[in-house]
């Protein structure tokens, strides 16, 4: 009996505690978890949740991605930008190229050269601001006809009540699930990360593996910077700024280890979404916003303690 | 007979040749000293070159501490928001406690943040990189609840005077980095600490065999570096006498690209506080030159990002010849 409460919490011990949160803020908030609450975190969460989707895929195969923040800022400026000049479609399709490509330029440096992922995302993350700056020449951009232009589908519009960017994020993790856990690059994302060297030996292109996960962390980038571009209908030149840290607290929460190998999407999401629900309790419970930090330090360090102890089966190291 | 041959050729380069290998940061420096002095008649003035001291001085103090965490092959993302609460200590606790007593809770707070970090790491194994980015996140937090988003200034301006010492050009918070740069290399190359700091991130396995207690050192590397911060937050609230609670955002990422400049390996085990204070120069210099040249803020940012993956690119290519 003890073993198997054991083995539960092993498994759902992050689901169990962010239930008991949930119980707790709702006692205390009445509007917490009422549908209109819950639609609003996810609307919220679902920038950082598309973006982690993709890093998850990077976080995987044992590399990082800082630039994310950065990007974000930039395709969401190129994409209110675009929308101004040659119209919402041809706006979306820049922008998906433009994050794939600088998704592609990394994967180059990391994967393909071999450089170290950390310092390479870093250097990207000064280098897009400044092609921030540059495009944008340091003024805001805003979309013309905000009110009645068809690309605030994206971020404002419900699709069955539903947040239609919510719904984005939801098709976005399912695909990601399928193509992780169902395809043959999936596969390979896992043996690049669990041992690279063996992934060599088994006949696998580990540097365009790794390629193709930057590569896909750019596009999940774009995406992420239409449903930004389209909710706020403008863009600040330092609209991203951080998100590259939310997204990896989001991911690591979620329990998937910076040292590559292990993961999931769902659990990515999971970890997205309590760090939405944190925030939000929080701030329903009237708290000033920065609280929200100090609470998030503690759950990540908790979370992740709590699920390295329980592989290692003791808690000291 | 090959085997001689590689031998030979291995040890071909003369010994001036790897020493400028191994420290390619400062010709790289000397590099843009040049340009820049040929460029802009400005850069090349005991006043101006005085200034880029201090200016680097901040970041410097901080990659310091870095330096010392890289080599044992962990990494330190909380510097800047450590900075930022000994700056907001060490300002708003003056008209309750003095001064002096202020700073030097603004100093503990650093100390123990660190220290808390290094055990954190220590105990429970988890990597550097979550606990301190955990750090990042949640000192900010510390930071905006003590100051509650405004800045706080000082109530005695005679505060910031303090560092308003010159030995010529040179100021005090130059001089402090200096000394700290120094007294740190000579832990690093002289001490036993030092010493198996680079064992550590050598190989912590075989550290472990030699019976090197890993954890006590990198909890002292982890408190070092957080009272470092503490250090330059401390004198980066006398230079401006008010505390605000944004400071130091982003200068984790700066002193890590300082250092990696600098030619210290993250992977640990290898780095010094020469390179590291050549890439805080380094960075300091390309900043100063291209604002003197009225270049654009966004030249600088992509300037900046270009001479990283340089340094990356020229730091592979050596290591792969020295091999």
């Amino acid at each position: 009996m003890q073993t198997e409460m054991k083995a539960f919490l092993r498994r759902h011990g992050l689901l169990a505690g962010f239930g008991l949160f949930l119980i707790s803020v709702a006692l205390s908030a009445d509007a917490f978890l009422t549908p209109g609450n819950i639609f609003d975190v996810l609307r919220q969460v679902s920038i950082t949740g598309v973006m982690a989707v993709g890093v998850t895929f990077v976080v995987i195969t044992g590399r990082l991605d800082l630039s994310v923040g950065s990007l974000l800022t930039l395709l969401t400026v190129i994409v209110v930008d675009q929308h101004n000049t040659s119209g919402p479609a041809m706006a979306i399709l820049i922008t998906l190229a433009a994050g794939i490509g600088v998704g592609m330029f990394n994967g180059v440096l990391v994967g393909l050269v071999g450089l170290n992922a950390l310092i390479v995302t870093l250097a990207m993350l000064s280098f897009l601001q400044g092609l921030v700056l540059f495009y944008s020449g340091g003024s805001n951009v805003n979309v013309q006809n905000a009110q009645t232009t068809w690309f605030a589908v994206f971020g404002r519009h419900d699709l069955f009540g539903v947040p239609v960017p919510a719904l984005i994020f939801l098709v976005t993790a399912v695909i990601a699930a399928f193509v992780l856990n169902r395809t043959i690059f999936g596969r390979q994302v896992f043996a690049v990360g669990g041992n690279e060297t063996a992934s060599r030996f088994s006949g696998i292109a580990s540097r365009w593996t790794v390629f193709w996960a930057y590569a896909l962390s750019g596009l999940t980038t774009a995406i992420a910077a239409v449903i930004m571009g389209s909710r706020v209908m403008g863009a600040q030149n330092t609209i991203g700024q951080g998100y590259e840290l939310t997204v990896l607290a989001g991911v690591i929460l979620g329990g998937t280890s910076l040292l590559g190998g292990s993961g999931s999407i769902w659990r990515t999401v999971l970890g997205i979404t309590m760090l939405g629900f944190i925030q939000n309790g929080l701030l329903l419970l009237g708290f000033p916003y920065y609280v929200q930090w100090l609470v998030t330090w503690a759950v990540i360090i908790l979370a992740v303690w709590i699920d390295l102890g329980a592989k290692r089966g003791r808690i000291l190291a | 007979m090959s085997a001689t041959n590689s031998i030979t050729k291995a040890g071909g380069h003369s010994s001036v040749t790897r020493l400028l290998m191994r420290n390619h940061i400062w010709v790289f420096l000397a590099l843009t000293i040049v340009v820049f002095s040929t460029a802009s008649p400005y850069f090349l003035t005991i006043n101006n070159l005085g200034n880029v001291l201090t200016q680097a001085a901040f970041i410097g103090i901080l990659a310091i501490g870095m330096t010392l965490v890289m080599i044992d092959g962990e990494i330190d993302l909380s510097v800047g928001a450590i900075l930022a609460l000994a700056s907001a200590l060490a300002i708003g606790l003056q008209d309750h406690i003095g001064i002096w007593p202020a700073v030097f809770v603004g100093f503990l707070s650093g100390a123990a943040l660190g220290f808390l970090n290094g055990t954190l790491v220590a105990l429970s194994g988890m990597h550097s990189f979550i606990v301190t980015l955990g750090g990042l996140i949640g000192i900010r937090g510390l930071v905006f609840i003590y100051t509650g988003e405004d800045a706080l200034m000082v109530g005695d301006f005679s505060y910031t005077e303090y560092p308003e010492i010159y030995l010529g050009p040179i100021s005090l918070t130059a001089m402090i980095f200096i000394a700290l740069a120094l007294f740190f290399q000579w832990i690093l190359s002289s001490t036993r600490h030092g010493r198996e700091t680079y064992a550590i991130g050598d190989n912590i396995d075989a550290a472990h065999d030699a019976g090197i207690n890993i954890k006590r050192h990198k909890i002292i590397n982890f408190t070092l570096c957080g009272a470092l911060a503490a250090i330059a937050g401390i004198l980066l609230s006398m230079r401006l006498g008010t505390a605000e609670p944004n400071a130091g955002k982003v200068w984790e990422l700066w002193t890590i690209i300082a250092v990696v400049l600098g030619g210290t390996r993250l992977q640990g085990g290898y780095g010094s506080m020469w390179m590291t204070i050549g890439g805080v120069l380094t960075l300091a210099v390309l900043r100063n030159g291209l604002r003197l040249l009225n270049t654009p803020n966004y030249v600088e940012l992509m300037v900046m990002g270009t001479v990283l993956v340089l340094a990356l690119l020229i730091d592979k290519l050596l290591s792969r010849q020295e091999a």
